[in-house]
């Protein structure tokens, strides 16, 4: 197990908000200034809201940025119906305040001395902890092997797009993306979802027994945990972490 | 896949408000559901947030492994459907 030095209760605590930007038309990259001490890519915390009538709300976010980097930072995509989202999204601004605890998670978490090789599978939002995980690997000088197969809307929708492009063109590291709604002429990822099929051409083979991490929506997590069971990946490597409908 | 299953969360969700209580690592912790007997990480349970509380299930049988409730001033835990839990030490 992998866990921080001392662990404790968790308590509420203010981050500051130190940059706010738009990354995609949905999604925003929010960056926050916390002593947490040092968090593990993978690592998720809960963000608090409270209303001024005393009614609160809680999210968990997971963490996009490694332990080496300078800021905690958060993608956000904004839910039109949500209750969360839509304020962070829209309201919030650099130098606000929010409360936030964690860091949290210890189960779906990698870092550079557990090796590889890894598989990352990400839809939509869900390539938030594997951006934290890139960094890391980076930061950290690893020679793992780290996969990752992103599924996005379409090109406009890809977080973090420049650094994943950085990323791809360093050694032992695959960015394969494929866009679900339409691709641009030109396109050179893959085109569709991701189903059987492509994980089959797609994922590191459970011959090479890589360690596997899915997050996404939940029937996007739950659909491609399923097919890679079926296609010999064993339950207990492959890690999933669910953000809902 | 139908709308109450599609708010499906996992154990991740939930960790949060357990580690404001217990003072582990909780995804970490193995629950055997006392329902089926399976074990499982508290990472892989099954979690529903939209009700008032939040309804931790087993994955293997649909069990309710863990129900927690938090009111103003208190956290309440039932854990009626946990025979064990299995915590690491270090």
């Amino acid at each position: 197990m992998v866990g921080a030095a001392i662990q404790r209760r968790l308590t509420w605590q203010v981050a500051q908000v130190s940059a706010h930007v738009r990354d995609t038309p949905r999604c925003w990259r929010i960056s926050l200034d916390v002593e947490l001490g040092a968090w593990l890519p993978g690592q998720h915390i809960d963000v608090r809201l409270t209303a001024s009538d005393g009614y609160q709300a809680q999210r968990s976010y997971s963490i996009a940025s490694a332990p080496e980097e300078r800021t905690l930072d958060l993608v956000v995509e904004r839910l039109d119906d949500g209750e969360v989202s839509p304020y962070l999204t829209d309201e919030l601004r650099a130098g606000d305040a929010i409360e936030l605890r964690g860091p949290i998670g210890g189960y779906f978490v990698w870092q550079a001395g557990l090796g590889g090789p890894v598989q990352l599978i990400a839809g939509g939002s869900g390539v938030a902890p594997f951006l934290a995980m890139l960094e890391h690997h980076q930061a950290a000088g690893s020679d793992a092997r780290l996969s990752l197969l992103y599924s996005a809307r379409a090109e406009d929708d890809i977080i973090a797009r420049e650094r994943l492009d950085e990323h791809a063109q360093r050694a032992g590291v695959e960015i394969d993306i494929t866009l679900t709604r339409e691709a641009p002429d030109g396109w050179k990822g893959r085109i569709g979802r991701v189903d059987a099929a492509m994980l089959a051409e797609a994922v590191i083979p459970a011959s090479e027994q890589p360690q596997v991490f899915v997050c996404g929506p939940t029937a996007f997590v739950e659909g491609v945990a399923e097919a890679l069971v079926a296609q010999g990946h064993a339950p207990a490597v492959v890690k999933t972490e669910r953000f809902g409908g | 896949m139908d709308h109450i299953a599609a708010h499906r969360l996992d154990g991740n969700a939930a960790a949060g408000r357990l580690e404001d209580v217990f003072a582990v690592e909780i995804t970490s912790v193995r629950a055997t559901c006392n329902g089926c007997g399976a074990t499982a990480a508290v990472a892989e349970l099954t979690v529903y947030a939209d009700a008032p509380g939040t309804v931790i299930r087993c994955p293997s049988c649909e069990a309710v492994v863990m129900r927690l409730a938090q009111v103003p001033g208190s956290t309440w835990i039932d854990l009626r459907g946990a025979r064990t839990l299995q915590i690491p030490l270090r």
